[in-house]
């Protein structure tokens, strides 16, 4: 990739190598890296038998399970989120306009509330076999219905959440390809279809893989589908080793053998996408000319963009609503305002600075292009496939850590006690947050930087400006969009996050996540059900003002 | 010039953090008249009660809850600094490996020690048994004559196959059961049962307690084994609850030694407690008949004092005949029976 570095204007480097952007990154690097390196070196500590225990019984299902639901739930969501992509971007139908904004929906749903509603409708127990039992007389082994706790039942549940990542990069890629690219491709006689395969979608690889790469990422750290489901995983391994046989330091193992799965997917992808470039060489853009689909070809698009929404959104929140109705007046008091105000207090304020954080680390990788700045910013976004509550123990030992030994320093030394300055404070938390979530803000930020092309750069400091004051008037109004996105990402993220708050929260501090999981692990669903909606329904505004942002940040579309 | 864009960033992550450390203060510095609560309880199963000895003694209640595990690796974390005074937990494997981390101190209180019996708290007074669960059996009468039930032992028999629903042995409350059957009888023969167990399942292992007694309800197993009080809650519960409830029985079943197995909730003070005197005050309340009650009729637990009523609901279900076992005996088996569940497939 071509950037400032080579461009002659190398009014950077004057100084030596680790200036100001470079140490910048490597110190947020390093401090994102804290929790994830806590993890990875317990590799070198004896963890007793624990793994040749691990290894003769359950490990070989850990790994198979977790890569059917890595394998199924990529494909699931580059099927539907690619597809819907093209369908409401590129063609017309009835109804594309209000697909366009609902197909995000699904991503204000928390996957264990899915998980939840699905499990009690479609068990044995459930409403629908009962209803199929009483209605046709059948028993127990009469009739064949698919096991919804099973691998596939998560693959589809986890895939309905999470395909919304790849549906909104790939439209946001699809928006900002050139119309003249397209209309080349037209023109040498592509039909839709030719032009979808051989233009659209390899121009829109990097934002596709981008979106599953997020999608796996989340998969590989779900502990509350997988363990509701009872499938067995890494991620359900890990608290397993940890609870059950009492053994922390086998259970980071796991966590550490997970994290190099997932740091070989990241290579395997930077592998594939080579030295190919993928900014736009024109700026030329008018409204597209949409394929325009009549008769059976509309309806099955609108089947297409509906079927998605309507079981990743639609039936479950339907579900809930249906429950909460009947327990909402009893649920709802004080606390439930309380809980609601704390939610969306700390998923803005986490929202803010994983995007300043990950702002940083895109300039200075922008700035400072080269091998130290590329890696502190892959390292620094491997907490999000890390199970929360592993990156919260990651954050708990250290912070412990600091803060005791201040403490033993400043009795000893001036003679006072300052207890405990970050454990259990919202600090820790946030901090925890940043650190999970930080991988979906950076990709946000950097997939919009990546398509301003450097000739910009090179344009404005031809003109006079300044590193800083291009960054200031020219890429941060054109990465407004995507600073948005990443935003309300983190906000979604963290309303529904759960296990790292659940441990590090401080005293008399409750959200709307912890009560939900409170109550359903009471397995008291009917009561959660409000808690889980109220999450939904906070999620889905800024969802929803995002999408619409999306759609007017086409460029062309003024 | 470039120095500038730093100075901003930093200025802001200052600012930034500033805001955020004065959010918390509520967390630091106990003032007297406080005690600082660390539950692995859920808060609605522990308020009540925390409610009531707030409003009779005046001293503030703090409180967070979590994970059983997540909440002592906090406080092994926060080490001699840690805000925590009193640590509530569930199952007694638990408050063993808080025990052994050195997280609870030993105390003594003459209160406690009368009204709690002596197998229900750990002897140099380090934890107390707050309150008392049974795992029993819930059968469907159109398929199960009662007759044919006995012990735990009996539910592995191979005339059992592919009638039995079982939870998953992640739960800790299978964990136990495992645990007080290897000290009653010792692993070899644990793992057998282990083995049988699986070959008699309805389906693997999924849902949580109430999901055992719905299949039953629903037909999928005839017999299913699940915590009383997840009996009493559904029998309170939901329209559908209270449906799937009456189509069961509960039945409960013997130890090889005794009569059904038991496990607890409970409690200790932490070995840094701040307020070590309110949080000693907060468990003499715990086991006080006022809070007993609460338990009983909150959680429709077994009260550990005895004379205080059994909730009627509970009483209704039939009479708990408590296996005598010594509950600290169990935590020197809880590893174990991972591994033995590993073995056998019990997923």
């Amino acid at each position: 990739m071509t950037s400032l570095a080579d461009t002659g204007l190398q009014v950077a480097k004057r100084r030596a190598r680790l200036d100001g952007w470079t140490v910048a990154a490597l110190l947020v690097a390093a401090l994102a890296m804290l929790p994830v390196a806590v993890v990875a070196a317990s590799i070198f500590v004896p963890s007793g038998d624990a793994w040749s225990h691990l290894a003769g019984t359950v490990l070989v299902d850990y790994v198979v399970n977790t890569l059917w639901l890595v394998a199924g739930v990529a494909a699931l969501t580059f099927i539907v989120g690619v597809s819907t992509a093209w369908l409401v971007t590129m063609c017309a139908f009835p109804g594309r306009r209000i697909l366009e904004w609902a197909l995000v929906l699904p991503l204000a749903m928390p996957a264990y509330a899915v998980a939840y509603t699905y499990a009690e409708v479609l068990d044995y127990s459930g409403s629908v076999q009962s209803w199929l039992r009483a209605t046709f007389g059948w028993g127990r082994g009469d009739y064949w219905f698919p096991e919804v706790r099973s691998v596939p039942g998560a693959v589809l549940m986890l895939g309905l959440v999470l395909y919304p990542y790849v549906y909104m990069l790939a439209r946001a890629a699809f928006l900002s390809q050139s119309v003249c690219l397209l209309e080349i491709s037209r023109t040498l006689g592509s039909g839709p279809w030719h032009t979808f395969l051989r233009v659209g979608l390899p121009m829109a690889r990097p934002a596709i893989v981008t979106g599953i790469v997020l999608a796996l990422m989340e998969t590989i750290g779900d502990y509350g589908v997988v363990q509701h489901f009872s499938v067995s995983t890494f991620s359900t391994g890990i608290f397993r080793t940890w609870y059950g046989l009492g053994n922390l330091t086998a259970a980071t193992q796991l966590a550490a053998l997970l994290l190099g799965v997932v740091f070989l997917l990241l290579a395997i992808e930077r592998l594939g996408r080579g030295g190919a470039v993928y900014h736009h060489t024109t700026t030329r853009y008018r409204p597209l000319p949409a394929f325009v689909l009549r008769g059976a070809r509309a309806w099955g698009a609108i089947a297409a963009c509906v079927l998605p929404l309507l079981l990743g959104f639609l039936v479950p929140a339907g579900l809930l609503a249906a429950w909460a109705a009947q327990t909402a007046p009893r649920v709802v008091d004080d606390g439930f305002w309380r809980d609601a105000l704390n939610s969306v207090t700390v998923a803005a304020l986490a929202a803010v600075l994983a995007v300043a954080v990950a702002l940083l680390l895109a300039f200075a990788a922008r700035l400072r292009p080269g091998p130290v700045t590329t890696w502190a910013t892959r390292l620094s976004t491997l907490g999000y496939a890390v199970p929360g509550a592993v990156v919260a123990v990651g954050v708990m030992i250290p912070f412990g850590w600091f803060d005791n030994a201040v403490d033993s320093w400043m009795r000893d030394h001036v003679g006072i006690s300052t207890g405990l300055l970050l454990s259990g404070t919202l600090a820790a938390m946030l901090f925890c947050y940043v650190v999970r979530f930080l991988a979906i803000s950076f990709n946000a930020v950097e997939s919009g930087m990546s398509k301003i092309t450097p000739n910009m750069d090179r344009a404005a400091r031809a003109l006079g400006a300044g590193p800083w004051a291009a960054l200031r008037r020219i890429h941060a109004p054109l990465l407004r969009g995507s600073l948005l996105t990443a935003a309300v990402l983190v906000f979604v993220d963290t309303m529904k996050e759960l296990p790292a708050t659940l441990i590090l929260r401080p005293f008399n501090f409750d959200t709307l996540a912890i009560r939900t999981y409170e109550l359903a692990s009471d397995e008291r669903l009917a009561d959660a059900s409000t808690y889980a909606l109220s999450i939904v329904l906070f999620g889905l505004l800024p969802v929803v003002l995002l999408s619409a942002a999306i759609a007017r940040s086409r460029p062309g579309h003024s | 010039m470039r120095g500038v864009p730093l100075r901003r960033f930093a200025g802001f992550a200052v600012v930034a953090s500033a805001l955020i450390a004065a959010g918390p203060a509520a967390a630091q510095g106990p003032a007297p008249g406080e005690v600082n609560v660390y539950s692995a309880r859920q808060e609605a199963l522990i308020k009540p009660q925390l409610d009531a000895f707030a409003k009779a003694t005046g001293i503030r209640v703090n409180l967070i809850t979590a994970g059983e595990d997540a909440i002592i690796e906090r406080m092994r974390a926060e080490a001699r600094n840690s805000p925590a005074d009193v640590l509530l937990t569930v199952d007694v494997a638990r408050l063993i490996r808080a025990t052994d981390a050195g997280l609870l101190k030993p105390i003594r209180s003459e209160e406690l020690e009368k009204a709690i019996p002596s197998q229900y708290r750990e002897k140099d007074g380090r934890w107390f048994a707050l309150g008392l669960r049974a795992r029993v059996f819930y059968y469907n009468p159109e398929k199960v004559n009662p007759a044919e039930l006995s012990t735990y032992e009996a539910l592995a028999d191979p005339k059992w196959r592919g009638r039995v629903c079982m939870r998953s042995s992640s739960a800790t409350y299978n964990q136990s059961l495992l645990a007080s059957l290897i000290a009653h009888k010792g692993a070899v023969a644990a793992e057998a049962w282990a083995r049988g167990i699986v070959a008699n399942m309805a389906r693997p292992p999924m849902g949580g307690d109430r999901d055992q007694i719905s299949g039953v309800a629903s037909g999928q197993c005839d017999i299913g084994v699940a915590n009383t009080y997840y009996f009493v809650q559904m029998q309170n519960g939901t329209d559908a609850e209270k449906a799937a409830a009456g189509k069961v029985k509960p039945f409960f079943p013997a130890q090889p030694g005794g009569g059904a197995h038991v496990n607890v909730s409970g409690g200790g003070v932490a070995t840094n407690a701040p307020n070590a005197a309110n949080a000693q005050k907060l468990l003499e309340f715990l086991a006080s008949p006022e809070a007993q009650k609460i338990y009983a009729e909150v959680v429709f637990e077994y009260p550990v004092r005895a004379g205080v009523a059994v909730a009627p609901q509970l009483q209704a279900i039939g009479t708990l005949n408590p296996d005598t076992l010594e509950l600290s005996l169990l935590a020197a088996h809880q590893a174990e029976t991972i591994r033995i569940f590993d073995r056998v497939g019990w997923k």
